[in-house]
């Protein structure tokens, strides 16, 4: 097979998919005698051989733990992690490395900010303001807290062509509004929502913006200043780094007067034995030993991503997705999800068949190397208000091609062959 | 040009998970009528694909007088399904329990006997599901359903 894509050139220079592809060893590997073609990428992003090597070469190296020792290895490590802060701080437009939070994952994150903001400025007759469109991740927290502080869960409703009612943001956040939570990108209809315009209107009523970036991070230049971001969070693992490190970024005001998540370790400034001085900015919030490794790995994700253009990873992703909407959409029998235009979208396609269940077209393509999503994706009210219980989900990344987007289309032609005959 | 060779029955190993029979049954799926004021009455889902089945049944001196099962959901729990409530038609209560213990043996693997597999007949068919461990939660999901409801009908 080929695998470069049409030798794209894309705004400042050479995006070469070939380049990039040999840079992932898994890519390499063959999945029930075929070339693996990976299409799961909102779920999580393979690997590049830099971000393997950074973690052994840390563990072979560095290995020491960080802000304790005066000892050389000690040092060089709180260095190596420290550094990887500042990256993804300089990659999001963070104002200062302090607002830049290691957490284990986005949902950490966001639990992290309804435990701690949220618990403290929520209160009875208040309300919290998500979109139809959230992962369970930013669902679940918010009705726990809803429940706890007896507030008003209440959705920015979605219409059938995938895009949020913004006709209804000013009755929907209103003076009782707190915090506005909402993702930037859907996980499952692949939507970029508006978030500044959220974020102005939360201003506008004095409530706070928290915006589930997991999948605009990895995708797009993101901007924490230009949306005007309260809060913002993501997943290293969705974009080529380990999993178990996420960030969630806040503004420096708010994270200094927010009570911290969870106490240890050097999370305090000093600790007598009736009380204790909670430690400055970002420690306050990284309780007990963190996961340096895998931090410093992901510095050197954001360094991968930095090098190939955040502009060029957007314009690689969306002539595929625009090339697989035009393929998808002339199949029969595909009822494909969320906007139509390209433009609207990131590069996440959702799908059903109208004869083949998911699960068994997920299988098929599986025997074939292809590996896609197939299920509720966690969200499952968003997946019920399209009158369906489960739906399948290519997502594509910088290794992806064109080619491999063929693949999955004449995956799909065999396997309704197979299975509709 | 990557990808398979064409037409059906090339796709990898899926034969071994869609036999004939299990494809047939999916298409075609038996006892979908639904059953006049059943005793057992239930639903069954799996939130993780979403698939749900309605399972009906009429028990009377001790045996299965009718039998219906709609829902939907993938091939192999719909075919199951449809499987299932061919089987059960017209068994008594132990028999339909033996029968769904059979059956879960032998989707773990185990070695059954001559008279189990006489039982199961076309049943046997599903046991190319354990090369799948993902999908075999799809195959017992209307028979653990339906083996709950009857135990608790017989403990009335
Ligand atoms: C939009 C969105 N939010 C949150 C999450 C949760 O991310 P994680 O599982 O890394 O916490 C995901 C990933 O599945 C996602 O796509």
């Amino acid at each position: 097979m080929s695998i470069t894509g049409p030798g794209t050139k894309l705004s400042g220079r050479e995006f070469d998919v070939a380049t990039v592809r040999a840079d992932f060893p898994i890519l390499s590997r063959k999945i029930n005698d075929h070339p693996l073609v990976y299409l799961d990428n909102a779920a999580t992003t393979q690997k590049p051989r830099q971000v393997i090597d950074a973690i052994s070469n840390y563990y072979e190296q560095t290995n020491s733990n960080v802000h304790r020792g005066v000892h050389t290895l000690s040092i060089e490590a709180t260095d190596a992690y420290e550094v990887a802060r500042a990256k993804v701080a300089k990659f999001i437009n963070a104002p200062r490395p302090e607002t830049v939070i290691w957490t284990r994952n986005t949902s950490e994150s966001l639990n992290l900010v309804a435990a701690t903001w949220a618990d403290k400025n929520v209160g009875e007759g208040d309300n919290i303001v998500i979109t139809a469109m959230e992962h369970h991740s930013n669902i679940v927290p918010w009705q726990q807290l809803a429940a706890r502080k007896h507030a008003e869960l209440r959705y920015l409703a979605a219409g059938k062509d995938g895009l949020l009612d913004m006709a209804n943001i000013e009755s929907t956040i209103d003076s009782r509004t707190k915090i506005v939570s909402a993702t930037h990108i859907s996980n499952v209809l692949g939507t970029v929502n508006p978030v500044a315009e959220l974020a102005n209107r939360a201003h506008e009523v004095g409530a706070v913006i928290l915006i589930d970036a997991a999948q605009s991070v990895p995708h797009m230049a993101v901007d924490v200043q230009a949306i005007d971001a309260d809060f913002l969070c993501f997943s290293a693992h969705k974009m080529l780094g380990p999993t178990g490190i996420g960030v969630l970024y806040g503004k420096y005001d708010l994270l200094d007067e927010m009570p911290p998540f969870m106490f240890g370790g050097d999370m305090i400034l000093e600790v007598t034995y009736e009380d204790a001085k909670w430690n400055e900015l970002p420690y306050k919030f990284e309780a007990g030993t963190p996961n340096i490794a895998d931090a410093i790995a992901t510095g050197v994700a954001v360094d991968y991503l930095t090098d190939l253009e955040m502009d060029n990873v957007w314009e690689h992703e969306q002539q595929l997705t625009a090339y697989a909407l035009d393929r998808l959409t002339a199949l029969n029998g595909i009822t494909i999800f969320g906007p139509e235009d390209p433009a609207l979208r990131g590069g996440v396609i959702s799908f059903v068949h109208d004869k083949i269940h998911p699960h068994d077209l997920g299988t098929a393509l599986d025997q074939q190397g292809i590996a896609i999503r197939t299920g509720h994706h966690c969200a499952m009210p968003l997946i019920r208000s399209y009158d369906v219980v489960a739906a399948a989900r290519a997502s594509f990344y910088v290794y992806n091609t064109k080619t491999e987007i063929d693949a999955l289309v004449s995956g799909i032609n065999d396997t309704e062959r197979y299975f509709v005959r | 040009m990557m990808g398979n060779t064409s037409g059906s029955g090339s796709l990898g190993e899926l034969d071994d998970l869609y036999e004939a029979i299990i494809l047939d049954h999916y298409r075609n799926p038996r006892n979908t009528d639904p059953v006049d004021s059943p005793d057992i009455d239930l639903e069954v889902n799996n939130p993780f694909c979403g698939d749900e089945f309605q399972i009906q049944m009429k028990v009377e001196n001790d045996a299965v007088t009718a039998v219906g099962i709609t829902g939907r959901g993938c091939a192999i729990s719909q075919a199951s399904a449809s499987l299932l409530a061919e089987l059960v038609e017209g068994k008594k209560s132990g028999e339909v329990r033996a029968s769904v213990s059979s059956f879960r043996r032998l989707l773990q693997g185990e070695e059954l006997s001559e008279e189990e597999r006489d039982v199961l007949g076309d049943i046997e068919a599903l046991g190319g599901v354990r090369k799948f461990p993902i999908r075999i939660k799809c195959a017992l999901l209307s028979w653990v359903g339906l083996d709950d409801a009857l135990k608790e009908h017989l403990a009335k």
